[in-house]
Parts: structure tokens; C-alpha cells; sequence
């Protein structure tokens, strides 16, 4: 176990670092960042100077060794865009309204995955069966940026119900929320329907009927428990999914968030920012990743020995 | 052995109508004519199709609603956009740019990633375990954002969203392909290659590489309809194809504004991209069960 623990952790450090030794080089490929931080008419001192300040003039792997020092302490410069803010301060600042966001459309896509998963399973061939399919279907083939715009455009601009866009109070949240949770609800549907198939299928599920136990309780306490350890295997995809869906999602409902900040600063060109956000971000995936995959090994001792 | 010779009776021949229904009912029929309509012909025959160039418009007919509205008219079945270019032209032509896109990212995706699996399964060792650890790695970041960043590095063209779909793609083929071939090099007819004296990466191609077609089939059709969305994402957030190209994803980043004026702009191409990946993801399915059953998870 420790050295299943000790090696997957190792492959994520590995995997962070690739994504920063990507992020460093891609960011320093976008052309020279003076030229969209200096104005027309700078002349080559000027240049110099800056280019001084900011440590450009060094090369590239004396560069990429300030960074990764500074990286580790959390700190990737100030902000070429929004003066007098450093890129992490930015994300930081930004991040709990993504967080916030995600949680919900968490949230609502379990409230709506999880009845329906169940009510296919147990009405197997049914027309809510037929229903579960199509929303499974839906939620794989709907471009997500695309439904947000159509639940805008019917639930805010013509029904009124919600506010188009920004970020307030809980009627900000729901519609954003519904179209970040859209695809994951096909994922969990689709996952609770076949777990509880198969446990419907069990040898303590008929014991519990032949104890004449009330059917609700059969499917909602018994089967369910044992169904929802499932899930759990993608739930570090699902959290992925959410993150890279909230950029999409940010920037049709202008969500303040990470994903906003991130789409904002890749248009500017603002190196530091985009750097930021990416490790950020690809840390969390990695290490939401690691978590469940330890979990799992811990409740399922086959996983350790593949 | 004696021969048994079945005759078949005249008035037993079933009618030909209903034979043929039934055989129909064995090919997924609706995803095929989906994918035909709104990707195939459209982007074969853009030119032909057309009736407007998908880049020019007049201002005078900026904003026309579809045909079926009050205010449009049947010069412009779909309407126009907001620099009085054609809907529907830009529709047609917009097939071309996703299939195009696709088709070539894919192939390159399959290439990259079928050489390094077939390579990291056949030789196994320490290839194998530093090929592998690549592919883990290139899983496990987050899509994307390493596509922004990549566009934004190279700058949005067709070329960059090809090199941002091949690195993301790459590694599921390698994924497949190894785990296949594993299997394959340990059976007999790889073995008799080996004593009659076939190269290394003879066995390879010719005698590897076609059992694990069927699969790669599945999993490039599964593929698509991914690539469609991805990259009709990206060029939403103006990291894909440059405008003015004719992108689905485009053409919704377009009408987003205009949402409350002129809704056509950015519902029509949105129902494009709807149906083309729900076509592809049955016609994946369809495929899946029948070629290759054991791909269920991918």
C-alpha cells in the first residue's frame, strides 16, 4: 500500500512539473511579451530596462530556475495586465467564486443524476429508462457553451426567471450552474444506473425482500448505499471536468471566476497570470486525481497489485 | 459425406419490401442520414451547395431573420449575420472547417499514438515503462486549459488547433494500441514471423497492425464527435479557428451578443454541432458493439 501511495504520488509531481516546464516554454514562445507592455514609440533603451526589471534578459533556463524557485513559494510575479496585482493574489482572489460555482453545479447534477439513475434501474425497459438514455445522449452530444446561451436566452432574456449574467445571490448561480452540471449529470446517471443493476441483481437484496421489507426501503437504503461507492471512482474526472468547464461556462454567464481570469489574461497575453492559473489549477486536478485513486486502492485491495 | 440440397419453394420467398426493412433495421440508419445532412455533403460539396459565399455579405441585409419569420425572406432561408452575411452558407461551409479539423487531427492523433503503442507494446522493458509514464502524464492534464495555453503561445490558426487536438488525442491511441499488442505478440503466427525471419518492424506492420484496426475504428468514430466539441469550444473563446472562418464554434461566439435581437445567429449553428456529435456518438456505439465489444470503458 505505501508504495502503491509513494509511487502514484510520484507520477503526480512528475506530472505537475511537465505541465510547468509546458506552461514556462509555451509562455516564453507567444513572441516577445515587450512588445505588448511597451508602448509603439519606446525606444531600445526603454526596452532594456524592462526587459532588466522583469529578468528577460537572462537565458531561458536561468529563467526557468527563478520561476520554479518562486513557483514553489506560491509566487509567479505581479500581473502584466491588472497593475498592481500579483497573479497569484488575482487567482486567489478569483477562486472561491469558481469554487463556489462548481459545488453547486455538483450539487444540482447529483440532485438531478441521482433519481433518475435509480428510477432506470429499478424500471429497467421503462419510459423513464428511454428518458435516462436521452439525457445520457444529451449530455454527451450538447456543447456546453452552447447550452448555457439557449438557457440564457429562454430563462433570462425571454421568461425573465434569472438574471443573464454576473455573480449575486442564488438566482445568479443557477442557471450557470445547470449548464457546468449538465454533462456530469450524464456521468453519474449513467454510472449510479448500471452499480445498481448490479446490485439489485444480489443475493441480500432478494433476503431483504423475502424479509418482506417495503420496496422503497429496499431500493432507496439498501441498494443505493451499496451503489454509491461507484461513483466515487470519477469523481476526480468529474472534478476536472467542472474546473476546465467553469473557463467555458465563466465566460458565456461573465462568471467573475478562475476560468474568466484565465480566458482574459491568454487574450492579454499576460504570461504571469495564465501561469498561474494553470498550475493552479492543474494541481488541483492532479492532486483531486491522486486523493481518489489512494481512496479507491484503500477500499478495493485489487487496484494495488495492477 | 452426402450433399443436402435445400430447395427453396417459390411461394416461400418472403416479400421484398419487408426483407428489406429488417436488414435496414440492423444498420444504424438515423445516425448515418444525421451525419450525412448536417456534416458529409454539406462539407464534400460546400461550394456546390452554397448559394452565397460564407464570406461576403451586404450590409443593407445585415440581421435578417429566418424565412419562417416575420421580416425574412426565402433569398436567405436562415437569415443573416451581423455583416449581412448568409446562415445557411456559412452553415454548409462550416461542415467543411469541422471535418476538416477533425479528420486531419485524428489521423495524426492515430499515427503518433498507434506508432507509440505499438513500439511500447512490442518491445515492452523500459521503452514500454517510459512510454507509458508519458502517456499517464499527457492523461492527466487538464484539456482545456493546455489548449488555451497552447493557441495562445502559437496563436489561433489551423494549424495550431491541429497540434492542440493531436497532443491531446495521441494518448488514448497509444493507451489502446499498447494494451492490444501486449495480447497479439504472444500468440503462435507472431512467433512463426519471428523464425522466418521478419524484422521487427515488418511484425509490426503487417502483422500487428491490422488486428488492432477494428478498435482503432471505434475509438477514431468515438473521437470525433469529441474533437467536434472541443473545437467549437475553443473557438468560442476565440483560442481556435480565426475569424473570419466559417467555425460552428465561431459563429456562436458571434451571436452571443445578439442573442436578444436576433436569436438565429448563434441557436442555428449550436443545433449543427447538436446533431452532428449526437449522430457520431450513436454511430460510435453502434460500431463499438458490433466491432469491438471489449471497448466498452474507453
Amino acid at each position: 500500500m505505501q508504495r502503491y501511495i509513494a509511487k502514484r504520488a510520484l507520477q503526480s509531481l512528475l506530472a505537475i512539473w511537465v505541465m510547468s516546464l509546458i506552461v514556462f516554454g509555451l509562455a516564453r514562445v507567444t513572441g516577445n511579451p515587450l512588445d505588448v507592455m511597451l508602448p509603439l514609440e519606446a525606444g531600445p533603451e526603454e526596452y532594456e530596462r524592462v526587459s532588466k526589471h522583469w529578468g528577460l534578459d537572462k537565458p531561458l533556463y536561468v529563467q526557468y530556475g527563478i520561476f520554479l524557485v518562486k513557483a514553489l513559494q506560491g509566487d509567479f510575479g505581479n500581473s502584466w495586465k491588472w497593475h498592481g496585482y500579483t497573479a497569484m493574489g488575482l487567482v486567489m482572489q478569483r477562486l472561491p467564486a469558481t469554487l463556489e460555482l462548481a459545488g453547486f453545479a455538483l450539487v444540482i447534477s447529483i440532485l438531478i443524476a441521482l433519481p433518475i439513475g435509480v428510477g432506470s434501474a429499478v424500471l429497467k425497459g421503462s419510459a423513464w429508462d428511454t428518458l435516462a438514455k436521452i439525457i445520457a445522449l444529451l449530455g454527451q452530444s450538447l456543447p456546453g457553451f452552447w447550452l448555457g446561451i439557449v438557457l440564457m436566452w429562454i430563462f433570462a432574456v425571454n421568461l425573465g426567471w434569472f438574471p443573464t449574467s454576473g455573480r449575486g445571490g442564488i438566482q445568479y448561480m443557477i442557471l450557470p450552474a445547470i449548464t457546468l452540471g449538465w454533462f456530469q449529470v450524464a456521468v453519474i446517471m449513467r454510472l449510479v444506473r448500471s452499480s445498481m443493476l448490479d446490485v439489485l441483481d444480489s443475493e441480500f437484496v432478494k433476503l431483504t425482500r423475502i424479509k418482506g421489507l417495503a420496496e422503497w426501503k429496499v431500493v432507496w437504503k439498501h441498494c443505493l448505499r451499496n451503489a454509491a461507492i461507484a461513483p466515487l471512482t470519477v469523481f476526480a474526472i468529474i472534478a476536472g471536468v467542472l474546473l476546465t468547464g467553469s473557463v467555458v461556462t465563466e465566460s458565456v454567464f461573465s462568471w467573475p471566476g478562475t476560468g474568466l481570469l484565465v480566458v482574459d489574461a491568454v487574450r492579454a497575453r499576460d504570461f504571469q497570470v495564465v501561469q498561474a492559473v494553470v498550475i493552479v489549477f492543474a494541481g488541483i486536478f492532479i492532486l483531486t486525481n491522486l486523493l481518489v485513486d489512494i481512496l479507491y486502492a484503500y477500499l478495493d485491495p485489487r487496484i494495488r497489485y495492477q | 459425406m452426402a450433399t443436402v440440397t435445400v430447395r427453396t419453394l417459390p411461394w416461400y420467398a418472403p416479400p421484398r419490401v419487408a426483407q428489406t426493412l429488417r436488414q435496414a433495421k440492423r444498420y444504424p440508419l438515423v445516425p448515418i442520414s444525421i451525419l450525412m445532412i448536417v456534416l458529409v455533403i454539406p462539407a464534400l460539396f460546400a461550394w456546390q451547395i452554397a448559394p452565397y459565399d460564407p464570406l461576403k455579405g451586404s450590409l443593407a441585409k445585415r440581421l435578417q431573420p429566418p424565412a419562417w419569420q416575420d421580416g425574412g425572406s426565402i433569398d436567405h432561408p436562415l437569415g443573416t449575420d451581423k455583416l449581412g452575411r448568409d446562415i445557411l452558407s456559412r452553415l454548409i461551409h462550416g461542415a467543411r472547417v469541422s471535418l476538416a479539423v477533425s479528420m486531419v487531427a485524428i489521423f495524426v492523433g492515430g499515427i503518433v499514438g498507434t506508432g507509440v503503442g505499438l513500439i511500447s507494446g512490442y518491445f515492452g522493458g523500459r521503452v514500454d515503462s517510459l512510454l507509458m509514464r508519458l502517456v499517464d502524464i499527457s492523461l492527466s492534464l487538464p484539456t482545456i486549459l493546455l489548449a488555451l495555453v497552447l493557441v495562445a503561445a502559437i496563436g489561433p490558426s489551423f494549424g495550431t488547433v491541429i497540434i492542440v487536438m493531436v497532443v491531446l488525442l495521441w494518448a488514448r491511441y497509444a493507451r489502446l494500441v499498447r494494451g492490444e499488442t501486449l495480447s497479439i505478440r504472444e500468440r503462435d503466427f507472431i512467433a512463426r514471423a519471428r523464425v522466418a525471419g521478419a524484422s521487427h518492424t515488418r511484425i509490426m506492420v503487417k502483422y500487428i497492425f491490422p488486428n488492432v484496426v477494428n478498435s482503432l475504428v471505434v475509438l477514431a468514430t468515438l473521437q470525433v464527435g469529441y474533437v467536434i466539441l472541443l473545437e467549437s469550444a475553443l473557438s468560442f473563446l476565440g483560442a481556435g479557428l480565426p475569424r473570419p472562418m466559417p467555425a460552428w464554434g465561431l459563429m456562436i461566439a458571434d451571436g452571443r451578443e445578439l442573442i436578444v435581437t436576433a436569436w438565429w445567429v448563434s441557436m442555428l449553428p449550436g443545433l449543427a454541432i447538436m446533431f452532428t456529435a449526437l449522430a457520431l456518438n450513436l454511430l460510435g456505439d453502434w460500431l463499438r458493439d458490433h466491432l469491438d465489444p471489449k471497448l466498452r470503458n474507453v
